[in-house]
């Protein structure tokens, strides 16, 4: 039983990091309907940077954090004054192509900048098994995971108030659901592109923070943009739950099959697991768990 | 009332619109709106109403359209300067063809977005908001209901309120008709014509319902593949002969069989 319940955590904390990346993906999607195949690498890319600020210049971590919230801005309203901007009203197919270019900007840039050697990002985070945890109830829980499951919640939180309260947020909203319009009533596109991607940016500084100071900052880190696809197909190309949710059930969903299915098919289940229930889940739900449903009208 | 003295708030000076480099749209279109009057741009699909009222509000960018040649000045500024969003802020806003409104915004939210571009506070905006559910009863039933899933002529009113937010000078209207009943059509007629004289706002309407648009509008325009071939007063409009027979839908000897309608008739009248 406490091994069930410690498969299921750790399938949960893995989740959440998922999610995390899943979640990037999701706001630049509903803003400009753009796939951005560039997330995972902007994860990879902000880590870097903060771990490569902190190595170079021996800043203490906060003020190496804000500074690279600022480059990641910087990054933003380059990408939408260099690329989005000519690209406007192309097809979605276009702008996906872009962003594979982007992907590989990005990790050139970022490999120039910093080096390719794998950084350790020492920020302070907990670390270590959860003594508490450990003796009250004989479970194994990584502090780390339980702060970072701590962070997502805040971030969604933050991110559900900014969307639905804030003048900002309704404008994005109204981007995602006509650009036309919404260029109509006076909101800038260009604008909203740039906090669009500043937002998309600052979430991949806190998921590539939190992978990087599990695992070390490595370039094998922009490949966990590939396990967020699941994510998204499962909760949701458009729904910020969706991405938290579908995050859950893909962390879990691996844990579970490669502990419980595993042994019977030789194992390894973990690497593909994912994919397969997202080829079920568009058998049978495309939209996701929580993708907008089309409003039509007849 | 002679409107055509007045201040023009806006005037199109022999504009040429072409799309994708190659698709010529408008070829030389010249109008102008006074000061809080209400003008009718009228005709055919395709005649390019659409495409000059995306030319006055600079939407055309984003759709590769291009303004060649010609100039457009709202309160004297070149048009082609400034941005969309600039436009809104100077008092010239666009409800587009079709209403597009937020469908999964609040009809509450959707008016919040025609606010967008105004600094001057929470109170001012909620108060205009409380004044456009005076001119619109039904938009404060539905406030908290998705756009999406509102009636098609409460989502034309949506669309007439959030510009409304935007404190404008100038709205310019593309077909408030399409879709809706006739009795929904003079309702939002009536509205427009309270909201012109109320708030003072000046509108230029690019509508298909002649008859309808030129009861309501002061002056008109009667727009022909491109080219404005006619235009006057709206009650000089409504009885011409050729009006009547094409757009109007009666002929001089009452109602005629489409058989006998002559097409050489206006090429040779309008266009000679």
């Amino acid at each position: 039983m406490e091994f069930l319940i410690e498969t299921i955590l750790s399938g949960l904390m893995a989740g959440v990091m998922y999610s995390l990346v899943a979640l990037g993906f999701v706001l630049i999607f509903k803003a400009s309907g753009i796939f951005n195949f560039a997330q995972g690498v902007m994860c990879l890319f902000a880590a870097l940077t903060f771990a490569g600020i902190m190595e170079k210049t021996g800043l203490p971590w906060p003020i190496a954090f804000v500074m690279t919230i600022g480059v990641m801005v910087f990054v933003a309203w380059a990408v939408e004054r260099f690329v989005l901007r000519h690209l406007v009203n192309q097809e979605p197919i276009i702008l996906f192509m872009v962003t594979i270019g982007l992907a590989y900007v990005l990790e050139g840039v970022g490999d120039i900048l910093w080096g390719s050697d794998v950084k350790v990002l020492d920020i302070g985070l907990p670390s270590g098994a959860s003594d508490y945890m450990l003796d009250n109830f004989n479970i194994y829980v990584e502090k780390l995971e339980v702060f970072a499951a701590l962070i997502a919640a805040v971030l969604v939180g933050f991110l559900a108030i900014f969307f639905q309260k804030t003048r900002i947020g309704r404008a994005l909203r109204a981007v995602a659901d006509d650009h036309q319009a919404a260029l109509s009533v006076g909101i800038s596109l260009q604008t909203i592109w740039v906090i669009v991607w500043s937002v998309a940016g600052f979430v991949a500084l806190v998921a590539g923070t939190l992978w990087g100071a599990k695992s070390g900052v490595q370039f094998s880190l922009s490949l966990i943009a590939l396990k967020a696809l699941p994510v998204l197909i499962l909760g949701g190309f458009t729904s910020i739950p969706g991405a938290i949710v579908g995050g859950l059930i893909i962390g879990v969903g691996e844990k579970l099959a490669e502990i419980y299915v595993g042994p019977f098919v030789g194992g390894a289940i973990e690497n593909w697991f994912a994919y397969m229930l997202a080829l079920a889940f568009l058998l049978v739900r495309p939209q996701g768990l929580f993708g907008e449903r089309i409003i039509e009208r007849v | 009332m002679n409107e055509t003295s007045a201040n023009p708030i806006l005037s199109v000076n022999n504009i040429e619109v072409i799309y994708d480099h190659v698709i010529l749209v408008l070829k030389g279109v010249s109008l102008t709106v006074p000061e809080g009057g209400i003008v009718a741009l009228l005709g055919a699909n395709g005649a390019g109403k659409t495409t000059t009222l995306k030319a006055v509000s600079n939407l055309l960018g984003a759709e590769r359209g291009d303004v060649t040649k010609g100039a457009i000045l709202f309160e004297g500024e070149e048009v082609q300067a400034l941005s969309p969003n600039d436009l809104v802020k100077r008092g010239c806003i666009q409800v587009m063809e079709g209403r597009h409104c937020f469908g999964h915004l609040t009809i509450e939210e959707n008016l919040l977005t025609g606010a967008y571009t105004r600094r001057d506070g929470a109170a001012a905006i909620r108060q205009d908001l409380d004044k456009v559910y005076a001119y619109f009863p039904r938009l404060k039933e539905r406030r908290s209901s998705q756009a999406g899933y509102t009636s098609g002529g409460e989502q034309q009113m949506c669309a007439i309120g959030r510009a409304l937010m935007s404190r404008p000078k100038m709205i310019l209207l593309d077909e408030p008709s399409m879709g809706l009943a006739p009795q929904l059509v003079e309702e939002i007629f009536e509205i427009v014509k309270e909201l012109n004289r109320k708030e003072g706002v000046s509108f230029l309407l690019a509508e298909q319902n002649t008859n309808v648009a030129l009861r309501y509008a002061t002056y008109g325009y009667i727009l022909e593949s491109g080219r404005i071939v006619l235009d006057g007063d709206a009650k000089a409009l409504r009885e011409n002969e050729d009006v009547k027979e094409f757009y109007l839908g009666v002929g001089g000897e009452g109602r005629r069989s489409f058989r006998n309608v002559k097409h050489y008739k206006r090429r040779k009248r309008w266009l000679a």
